[in-house]
């Protein structure tokens, strides 16, 4: 996280460097689920821009009083209160918006990408960068959210934000706007980032993984990127295996009582 | 009795978790390239799963009674992630066999959104307790048959020669999209044996 390049850049990495969605790979849950139209997209992208920003500024300000041990908690709690405003803000405001986002509201707590950012940004910078920070990061996840959805839109029912296009020109593919279309939209977006970067970005993604929720509330390095999964879950296994046979004498006297 | 069997299956095929509502993606693309880890981990979200409905569901009630129901989200955020570290801390003293198994996988679902997904789904729908615990358990074991078809899937997949640029993610997605268009097929079905 350099700090030279000033403020502006702080900002302009979230939406194209480290977009949390194309490099990151992080968030993939509301990224499949709510792009089915562009404004869903965009709908869903701004609830967890709201929450990002408020989330970062409210950490990074009580960054100094949270105790270490149980600061991941404490994030939940802050993320959560503000998940929850906003969902109650969309249920009296923005109705319709709720009904088709749904569940996926509340799950917005969940998203890698905004304790992601309180652990990895906002717990060690100041409060100005790290609202900068959330509102790139923000944005960087609406933007693709709003391309992924208008893509699947345009091909799925031949609409762009409401307006018809080529609904009379060609066919519309429904399987577009359903679940299968939703894979393949996003992989073949990911392709493309990898083509655009000569595959500098997966490279980073590793990195990203760093950044995800888990490293210290999942214990290790998360189960988001490809791969970190695997290894994570071999060097746990390995403590657990010293774990017991470290505790075997004891049990053994103990059964050996018993019997 | 009917009733309970068209939960389950719907949430087992019709409504499955991973493939047709895009809950638990990251453990879905994270953890399905070895059969072994793939089947352990969704031995683990089903347990979590059942536990974590099994404390919501009346917490939720007791959220209702004191007209607290705009606490939902953050009260079972923090009771779900509580209990998770809980009976971790549990099997490992009292039950080492079975942490053996599950305890690599537990703290990976901690903040699984199909953990919290499945808990506010069954508030969301109005489910009873019974019926609640059948859909959690529909949802894990549906969860399960993604993971274990997909690891299939997967282990043909890795060693194919594609594009530099489609290596990794972006492959794996557009094997999940075929693995996803399958269970479209079963759309209608539960209507046509129950309804």
């Amino acid at each position: 996280m350099e700090n030279k390049g000033g403020k502006m850049s702080i900002f302009l990495k979230g939406l194209i460097k480290e977009n949390p969605v194309l490099v990151l790979v992080l968030g993939t849950c509301p990224t499949l689920a709510t792009t089915s139209s562009a404004i869903n997209g965009a709908g869903m992208g701004l609830a967890t821009t709201v929450v990002l920003i408020f989330a970062n500024i409210f950490i990074a300000a009580l960054k100094n009083i949270i105790p270490d041990k149980v600061r991941i908690p404490c994030y939940i709690v802050v993320i959560a209160t503000f998940v929850t405003i906003v969902q109650y803000m969309l249920k009296a405001f923005i109705p319709a918006l709720d009904k088709s986002l749904g569940l996926y509201i509340p799950l917005i707590v969940v998203n890698c990408i905004i304790l992601g950012r309180a652990e990895a940004f906002a717990s060690k910078n100041s409060v100005v960068d790290s609202a900068l920070d959330g509102a790139g990061m923000g944005l960087g996840f609406t933007g693709a959210l709003f391309v992924m959805g208008a893509i699947r839109e345009l091909l799925g029912a031949g609409t762009l934000l409401g307006f018809e296009l080529t609904t009379n020109l060609i066919e519309p593919m429904a399987i577009m706007k359903l679940a299968p279309g939703g894979f393949f939209v996003f992989g073949c977006l990911i392709a493309l980032v990898n083509k655009l970067t000569d595959g500098k970005a997966s490279a980073n993604a590793a990195s990203g993984c760093m950044g995800c929720p888990g490293s210290s509330f999942c214990g290790h390095v998360g189960a988001c990127v490809d791969g970190c999964a695997d290894e994570f879950i071999t060097v746990k296994a390995e403590e657990i295996k010293e774990a017991i046979a470290e505790a075997k004498p004891e049990t053994e006297t103990a059964e050996g009582g018993a019997l | 009795m009917t009733e309970m069997v068209t939960i389950l299956l719907a949430a087992i095929l019709t409504n499955n978790f991973v493939l047709v509502q895009f809950l638990g993606i990251c453990p879905f693309l994270g953890v399905s390239k070895k059969l072994d880890s793939a089947f352990g981990m969704s031995c683990a979200v089903i347990f979590v799963m059942l536990l974590a409905t099994a404390a919501t569901w009346p917490i939720q009630q007791l959220l209702d009674n004191f007209g607290l129901g705009y606490m939902q989200t953050i009260v079972f955020i923090l009771v779900i992630a509580s209990l998770v570290q809980l009976v971790e801390i549990a099997l490992k003293k009292y039950i080492p066999a079975l942490h053996k198994s599950l305890g690599v996988f537990l703290p990976l679902i901690t903040t699984n959104c199909a953990v919290l997904g499945v808990c506010v789904m069954n508030i969301d729908e109005a489910y009873g307790f019974g019926q609640s615990m059948i859909n959690s358990l529909g949802a894990g074991l549906g969860f399960m048959l993604a993971m274990i078809i997909f690891a299939g899937v997967r282990q043909r997949t890795e060693n194919n020669n594609y594009l530099q640029c489609f290596k990794g993610i972006p492959a794996t997605l557009i094997a999940a999209s075929i693995v996803s268009l399958s269970f479209m097929g079963f759309s209608g079905v539960i209507e046509g044996i129950f309804g």
